[in-house]
């Protein structure tokens, strides 16, 4: 991040202003993929005239960057029309998209409307792979189509790849099609559980045996060492330090006009069809909730020593039953990067062991004696990432 | 000197942040952050309004500073900002410039 964009976000967060918000604009989508946390019919979503509304509420209120996404957003016939007035607001707009249905007509809009970028998921750089994961017949094909379409206007793609068991072994793949096509490749490990909190897809994520050799690839991680390094010692900053942006300078809006602290934060805050925008945003109990929360004010997570540099979710958290709490799979993330394990995990490791006494007890209990890698090792750190994925 | 007209492009994005006026490029994502005065400069280039004119209204009524300086400096800032091409520059007015932005809480 550039020193003024750190600037801006700042600024922004001492003022109060919703710098960011994503805005999904259907739920519904030609794609089903396996890992999808939505439903994708639709319950009623909002028209366009209500969405632009809410455009319009959004710019009084000072946000810049708007991300349209779903669902696919092209299900909507009205899409352009919104994406058109977004941008005569002056949002810098990032649209999500499958890309399946982006042909000449649909890339010359996103050029011609100055779109800042397009995001699409890849999932494997083979179509046996990749279409078993959307479910949708020729939709690598397709979706690369439309990639290339868009990178022959200029316009700024990113291709996401989420890792699961399916595609693990195909990133290498993947990346080699971001540089063949121009395109920025990022990678994301973590599956979120259904907006219902129904965690059932959660075990299509990789283990944790995995996640450990993704996090110590150097083509996948910039600085291997400084990322895989322990974590410095908890200070004040971390304990005074704030979870996310989520309810600080971003939000969430769903096809319903219900908004939330963020997209994997399902915590309702406000509807946009019975409130003003600004009026959820500033005082809503629940937002404001969420805006109090420290690093100090974490249970568990405060008297861990992965506090500062931990990727805890909190909306992960609330999906798990609290939004102080740790968010387990963020623990494994930390545990993956510095084979330190998390206070959230030896307390579960020490709390089974006092009742139960299983053979996986004893193995996590010995992790917490000095690291010293080695064959026994993994094959601990495996049951540990098993029982807990 | 002939008068000067500039327009905002609308190849960009922009919001008005805490009285400073945040612009991003839409070509290349850079993220510009103008003062005070330069947002004041930004906001009324409404390509019919001349700079000379924007000085003297704009500027030397609300800032202490002499019309023959602010002129000299806002000119550089205004070539500056076109040669990122974010604001469009004429000796002739300027039809259809982008929406000022709204501005925010």
């Amino acid at each position: 991040m550039s020193t003024l964009m750190e600037e801006m976000n700042e600024r922004a967060l001492e003022a109060g202003v919703p710098l960011s918000v994503q805005f999904d604009v259907t739920y519904r989508c030609n794609e089903r993929c396996i890992h999808c946390y939505l439903d994708h019919n639709d319950h009623g979503e909002m028209t366009a005239g209500e969405i632009m509304d809410v455009l319009d509420q959004l710019a009084e209120a000072g946000v810049f960057f708007l991300c349209f996404s779903g669902g696919e957003v092209l299900m909507r016939t009205d899409f352009f029309r919104i994406l058109e007035y977004g941008r005569s607001l002056l949002f810098s707009v990032k649209v999500k998209t499958d890309a399946v249905m982006i042909r000449e007509k649909e890339a010359d809009r996103l050029a011609a409307l100055g779109v800042q970028s397009v995001q699409v998921s890849i999932y494997s750089h083979r179509p046996e792979v990749h279409d078993a994961i959307t479910k949708l017949p020729g939709s690598l094909k397709r979706s690369l189509a439309g990639i290339r379409l868009l990178r022959e206007r200029g316009i700024e793609t990113t291709i996401a790849n989420v890792l699961m068991r399916q595609n693990l072994q195909d990133y290498p793949g993947v990346i080699a099609l971001a540089k063949e096509l121009g395109a920025v490749y990022t990678i994301d490990p973590t599956i979120t559980p259904m907006m219902d909190g129904d965690r059932s897809i959660l075990h299509l994520g990789i283990s944790e045996m995995d996640l450990r050799q993704v996090f110590r690839t150097p083509e996948l991680i910039d600085n291997v060492d400084e990322f895989c390094a322990p974590p410095p010692a908890v200070d004040d900053g971390a304990r005074d330090g704030l979870p996310c942006s989520a309810s600080h300078t971003f939000c969430y809006i769903s096809p319903y006009g219900d908004v939330y602290p963020c997209v994997q934060f399902p915590l309702p805050t406000g509807n946009v069809r019975q409130q003003k925008f600004l009026e959820i945003w500033k005082h809503s109990p629940q937002m404001n909730e969420v805006r109090s929360i420290h690093g100090r004010d974490l249970s568990t997570c405060s008297a861990c020593s992965h506090l500062g540099t931990c990727t805890r979710c909190p909306g992960l958290a609330y999906l798990e039953g609290n939004m102080r709490g740790p968010s387990t799979q963020d623990c494994e993330k930390s545990f993956a990067r510095t084979a330190i394990p998390s206070a959230n995990m030896l307390a579960k490791a020490a709390a089974t062991q006092g009742s139960a006494g299983s053979c996986h007890l004893v193995q996590i209990t010995g992790l917490q004696q000095p690291f010293a890698p080695g064959v026994d090792v993994r094959k601990i750190e495996s049951h540990l990432g098993n029982q807990l994925l | 000197m002939s008068p000067l007209y500039m327009a905002r492009s609308h190849e960009i994005a922009a919001r008005l942040l805490d009285g400073e006026m945040m612009i991003m490029s839409a070509h290349d994502s850079t993220l510009f952050n103008l003062n005070e005065v330069g947002t004041v400069i930004w906001q009324a280039a409404d390509g019919a309004t001349a700079l000379e004119d924007i000085v003297t209204e704009k500027i030397c009524v609300e800032y202490d500073v002499e019309p023959v300086e602010a002129l000299k400096d806002a000119d550089a800032f205004v070539r500056e900002l076109a040669e990122h091409g974010i604001l469009l520059l004429s000796d002739q007015p300027i039809a259809a410039p982008a929406a000022a932005p709204k501005e925010g809480i």
